[in-house]
């Protein structure tokens, strides 16, 4: 099993509070991952380690064995390690359209052209068009993404990483927000991710967990409890103790 | 919609703002020739109401496009102007399109000074940095006064007729239309800048730059190359406006000029071209004609009239227009 990207023993600490404590975890081509853990599990500190808005303490941090722990955040986009944001983070005032067509030109080192325009250029409208069909989004093409419902603007938050061509995906609860009876867009959404692409979700919603995920990894306390298939993972005392109790409950109650 | 509809769309959007740009153009030269015609007299005022004007357009690519909010745009302008003065004065480049070439440059090393300076803050931070630059730049031209002759101004810029032919006359005819020729051209320039691929990264600058840099993409790189064109778009308006007057003083490199530049932007509406020019002819004719009028309250009008458009029309008047017109084709048949 190559890894496409790995994280060796990342360790952050808030003043005398350890956030992160000696995490690592590797992922290969086509992995769907799902990191749960309860609040306060340091779930985002470990995004913000990854993606490079933090530094961290000790540990390395690795794209395709390459040791990517020193780039910014930008040069780790470019290196294929690419985040969607748990409250859509879009320009309310462009189209979807405009938004693929600007992912599509970043990607590929155009978007700082001062001359001409996506519109123009046949192979970025085909993979646009491509892009919003398989998320179904063609309809709301040319309608500024402000003007258009939360579940949709979620569908292009993934659309837009997609469009970056991404080795790596991290996803930030992609259906927060979401209706429940919306979130089987995203579920079809998520199905439709090319299958060498390596996707670690981090999620509440444990239905969607169950469905979309091979693989749980279960975070509490800055350490990782628990990792191994959905199955097993509710079989785990220490889980069934730090986090799923709350949802056996909660299930079980409801 | 089905997707082959929008398909067939597309070939209609893609030719529409190339027509657009067409019929702005249009309306340029026809104001100008209408301004031509309808006062005569007043042609210095209408030079000097292009220079301003390029001077807010420049303003309007960092603020408007890019969201950056600054006080000390005017540095960029005065930059332009004293460069394409000293240029005359002191080194006897009296060529006019090389004295505006030069302002273009000197605007643009200005624009990456200052831009370098008030990047490294956000919000209230750099609204200060940005009044900090343009007292600044004031503070070295009054200084220099060797090069720039201080608070007596700089005068005794004598500019070679355009292309050897039109000579600059006392009536200010030729300072008008070389002032139009420029204004034409840069309006071309920046649409197709505000258009292309960086306009659009620009605009996602402004709408969100934390998820511009989850995309891979530099927003300080970005905002300081926006930065460097907009401050030769005001050099150009600096530049003009020495060549035109013959004279450059510290009121170009002011807070004042910065502040109004500002105001202009506002009251026509930011993020739009046309909304720089709505919003400088309005506010300068305003204030030539309400200070004819009553020289020490024209202000107080000019404040009257600021407050009804960001209570009543935020998006400014320009902006306005076009969200009161689309309104009416809407719900027209």
């Amino acid at each position: 099993m190559s890894a496409v990207f790995a994280v060796e023993r990342l360790k952050k600490s808030f003043g005398g509070l350890e956030v992160t404590r000696d995490v690592s975890l590797s992922m290969a081509k086509g992995d769907r991952i799902a990191l749960i853990g309860p609040n306060g599990a340091g779930k985002t500190t470990f995004v913000n380690l990854v993606t490079g808005h933090l530094q961290p303490n000790s540990g390395r941090v690795l794209m395709g064995g390459e040791d990517i722990s020193r780039f910014n955040p930008m040069r780790r986009v470019r290196a294929g390690l690419v985040r969607s944001f748990q409250v859509t983070r879009l320009f309310s005032e462009m189209t979807p359209e405009e938004h693929i067509g600007l992912a599509i030109l970043q990607r590929e080192g155009r978007s700082g052209r001062m001359a001409g325009s996506f519109r123009a250029m046949p192979q970025v409208m085909r993979e646009m068009r491509n892009i919003l069909e398989t998320l179904n989004l063609s309809a709301l093409a040319t309608v500024p993404v402000g003007e258009i419902a939360y579940g949709q603007q979620r569908l292009l938050e993934i659309a837009l990483a997609l469009a970056l061509r991404p080795k790596v995906l991290l996803l930030d609860e992609p259906a927060a927000g979401v209706p429940h009876s919306d979130t089987f867009l995203i579920e079809n959404a998520l199905a439709q991710l090319p299958d060498d692409l390596a996707v670690l979700m981090i999620e509440h919603d444990m239905d969607l967990v169950f469905r979309f995920a091979k693989r749980v990894i279960v975070l509490a306390a800055g350490e990782i409890i628990f990792d191994g298939s959905p199955q097993a993972v509710t079989e785990d005392p220490r889980v069934r103790e730090a986090y799923l109790g709350s949802y056996v409950h909660a299930s079980s109650a409801a | 919609m089905s997707a082959p509809d929008i398909a067939a769309l597309q070939p209609i959007q893609a030719a529409r703002p190339w027509q657009r740009d067409l019929i702005g153009v249009a309306v340029i030269l026809a104001a100008a020739i209408a301004g031509y015609f309808l006062f005569p007299d007043n042609l210095a005022l209408l030079t000097r109401i292009i220079a301003i004007m390029l001077l807010v357009l420049s303003l309007d690519l960092v603020t408007g496009y890019c969201g950056v909010a600054t006080l000390g745009h005017a540095a960029l302008f005065g930059a332009g102007a004293y460069a394409a003065g000293i240029a005359a004065v002191t080194f006897g480049i009296t060529e006019p399109l090389s004295m505006v070439a030069i302002g273009a440059i000197a605007g643009a090393v200005a624009g990456l000074v200052s831009g370098v300076v008030i990047l490294r803050g956000h919000g209230l931070a750099q609204l200060v940095l940005s009044i900090a630059v343009i007292h600044l730049f004031h503070e070295a031209a009054n200084k220099a006064s060797t090069y720039t002759g201080g608070s007596d101004g700089l005068s005794g810029i004598a500019p070679d007729p355009v292309f050897g032919l039109f000579e600059f006359d006392l009536w200010g005819r030729t300072a008008y239309g070389f002032g139009i020729v420029l204004l034409v051209l840069v309006f071309v320039l920046l649409r197709i800048l505000v258009r292309s691929p960086f306009g659009m990264l620009c605009r996602g600058i402004r709408q969100d730059p934390v998820r511009i840099s989850a995309m891979g993409a530099s927003v300080k790189a970005s905002l300081i190359k926006m930065y460097v064109i907009s401050g030769a778009v005001a050099g150009i308006g600096g530049a003009l406006n020495a060549v035109s007057t013959q004279v450059v003083g510290l009121d170009s490199l002011s807070f004042t000029n910065s502040a109004e530049a500002l105001v202009m932007l506002v009251l026509g509406g930011a993020g739009s071209l046309y909304g720089a020019f709505v919003g400088t002819i309005v506010f300068m004719w305003f204030e030539h004609v309400v200070s004819a009028a009553n020289p020490f309250h024209w202000l107080t009008i000019v404040g009257a009239l600021l407050i009804a458009v960001v209570l009543f029309a935020p998006k400014g008047l320009y902006g306005t227009a076009v969200t009161l017109s689309q309104r009416l084709t809407r719900s027209g048949p």
